[in-house]
């Protein structure tokens, strides 16, 4: 590891402080980071957003979907989603229910987003990533339509994946600035 | 000879003793040994030169082990789930440490679709999203860079969730509450490199995703990005472990433990937050009016004593020294008051603390056991006011639906036999 380079960082830290801003290392580039341009993070940038921005191309229906989910899903969540051990149920339950509340997908979830982005980057737990962007946009809307949110005929894309209301929306209370 | 315990200033009931006893003033011949009861020394043995003092052992070693005698300490794993290949979770031991940092091979670990086997040379950390420019770094980098050190625990937010359940189950403080532990983290400020690739005005949050299988992501607000979070990339001193998130991990003073993002490799800066399942699915808390609180991130005011502790037996009457471990992550414990009387009665502890600020804190006070049946508490108080709840208090306010964020006040039953148990009062 060259010293020279660590004695460079040192100083450049020292000379914002000096001037009492950052934005003199940011814009001389004084770091060690690569620039990259967003194009090349396409794959690698994975997160979606509840606005639908981060969502690829593409789109499915329950219909095709049903095909997907009955391979590669159904042997850990049940042919109807019911689920086979703790935390396998995606479908059904009521948040208003007595009791412990059964909460999945349809009960629970406050954004559809979430369901793309969960699959696409962490099931089947046995093969992540394994599924293409249209198959999980066709397992998405399947699981949307057994828990009764979408027609099975449903275009999912970008657009209509992000305007999907989900029915706990409103149940949630963000509490990120009252700590 | 006048018994010396006689002389210990009781502090309250049920035999609690001053705590500046500890400190070596005025506990003469009893010594705070684990019984105050004086052996008899007619059957003792004449002392022998041990077989270890009469030969040579191994020399000096590449890398360090433990006593064989000590292979009794070990995390507590769950049973592999087949369905979730590498998911779970193992608690740290915490009824057999002291002190207050936790060694790495026995930190707690939660892990989402198992330990990834990164090659640092391959793993890359990117900054995108809402910055002037977004930046790809790699380890080597990355270990240029100035580092800070902190002492800091780590807790994850389902710790103690058992407790919230109807009954009071027989477990010990490790299979309890054994999902935190405390270290030296040793890292680069997250405000550094967010500084590097220029947070936009817009960038109101940011996005934290693994390496792992799982991908695991969590938002968090820039505020904290830029406030106190670190690149970690050293444990203790050592390069994190794969366990941790080798070769690097988001930390987060004081926040719950799934948002200390491990096996780094994306910030994305983002207007709001992505609303990942761990942090809409799981990690939210439901209330009894089935409101589900998102982003309760600091962990709370809380202690627990770890000796004596769950499942431990007192072998006889006599002064014991009751320790445990107190924490908050809004900041450092300021008191720990410990009950012998289920809660009637209460007395300071003596607290150690070197840095405290969101690290574990120790606490120590003697107690003598007169036989019979009783219940120990501990009570902690941090620097911002908050005082630990009680069960009760806390599910009141909690429900019974939400199982994070535990943080009542523990007690141990002490029968007349000596067993201690996990009880409710
Ligand atoms: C080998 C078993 C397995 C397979 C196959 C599998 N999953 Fe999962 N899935 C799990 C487990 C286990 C969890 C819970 C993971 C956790 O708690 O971290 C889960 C969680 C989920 C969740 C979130 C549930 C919740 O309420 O938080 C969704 C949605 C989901 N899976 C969808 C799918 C889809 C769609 C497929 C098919 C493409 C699939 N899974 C295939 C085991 C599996």
């Amino acid at each position: 590891m060259s010293m020279f380079k660590q004695t460079f960082i040192l100083v450049l830290a020292s000379t914002s402080l000096l001037f009492g801003f950052t934005s003199l290392a940011q814009t001389q580039g004084a770091g060690l980071g690569t620039p990259v341009s967003e194009s090349l993070l396409e794959n690698f940038d994975q997160v979606v957003e509840p606005d639908g921005s981060g969502l690829p191309e593409g789109n499915g229906t329950a219909l095709e979907g049903k095909l997907v989910y009955d391979e590669k899903c159904q042997v850990c969540h049940g042919a109807e989603g019911e689920g086979t051990s703790g935390n396998t149920r995606i479908v059904g339950g009521d948040i208003n229910s007595s009791g412990n509340p059964i909460r999945t997908v349809g009960s629970f979830w406050p954004w559809a987003s979430t369901i793309f982005d969960y699959v696409r980057r962490a099931m089947p737990t046995d093969a992540p990533k394994s599924l293409t962007d249209t198959e999980v946009y066709q397992v998405t809307a399947y699981v949307l339509y057994m828990n009764g949110i979408i027609n099975q005929s449903t275009v999912l894309n970008s657009d209509s994946l992000a305007a999907i209301e989900m029915p706990n929306r409103d149940g949630f209370i963000d509490r990120s600035q009252v700590q | 000879m006048s018994n010396p315990i006689n002389s210990l200033e009781k502090v309250a009931g049920n035999g609690l003793i001053n705590r500046r006893h500890l400190l070596g003033l005025g506990l003469g011949g009893a010594g705070l040994a684990i019984t105050g009861s004086v052996m008899a020394a007619d059957n003792a043995l004449p002392f022998e030169i041990p077989s270890w003092s009469r030969q040579p052992g191994p020399g000096a070693s590449g890398y360090g082990t433990r006593s064989s005698h000590t292979e009794y300490m070990q995390r507590l794993a769950g049973n592999p789930n087949p369905v979730y290949p590498g998911g779970g979770s193992s608690r740290s031991p915490l009824q057999y440490l002291q002190g207050t940092i936790t060694p790495n091979s026995l930190h707690f670990e939660r892990h989402h679709a198992g330990i990834p086997a990164i090659d640092p040379a391959g793993h890359k950390l990117v900054i995108n999203g809402l910055v002037r420019q977004p930046l790809s770094f790699n380890y080597e980098d990355l270990l240029r860079y100035p580092m800070v050190s902190k002492i800091h625990f780590l807790e994850c937010s389902g710790n103690s969730g058992s407790l919230f359940g109807a009954n009071a189950s027989d477990g010990t403080a490790q299979s309890l509450h054994g999902l935190v532990s405390c270290a030296e983290w040793t890292g680069i400020p997250l405000s550094t490199l967010l500084d590097e690739a220029g947070v936009l005005p817009e960038a109101s949050w940011i996005a934290a995703v693994g390496a792992d299988a799982a991908s695991m992501g969590r938002s968090i607000p820039i505020n904290k990005a830029l406030d106190d979070v670190l690149l970690a990339l050293y444990q203790n001193g050592e390069p994190v472990r794969p366990g941790q998130g080798y070769p690097m991990r988001l930390f987060v003073p004081g926040w719950e433990g799934n948002l200390n993002v491990k096996w780094l490799t994306q910030i994305k800066l983002t207007r709001g937050p992505s609303n990942f399942r761990d942090e809409t699915s799981k990690y939210s808390d439901t209330m009894a009016d089935r409101s589900s609180l998102q982003f309760t991130f600091p962990m709370g005011c809380k202690s627990l004593i770890t000796s004596p502790s769950g499942q431990m037996a007192l072998e006889r009457r006599g002064l014991y020294q009751v320790t445990g471990i107190a924490w908050s992550g809004a900041g450092s414990i300021r008191r720990v008051e410990v009950s012998a009387d289920g809660g009637q009665s209460w007395a300071d502890a003596l607290i150690e603390s070197q840095q405290s600020d969101r690290a574990l804190t120790r606490f120590r006070i003697p107690w003598q056991w007169q036989g019979g049946s009783t219940v120990l508490q501990s009570r902690a108080t941090d620097d911002k006011g908050n005082v630990q709840p009680t069960r009760d208090a806390l599910i009141a306010t909690n429900g019974l639906i939400n199982r994070y964020h535990y943080h009542g006040i523990q007690s141990w039953s002490v029968v007349d036999s000596g067993e201690v148990r996990n009880v409710y009062v």
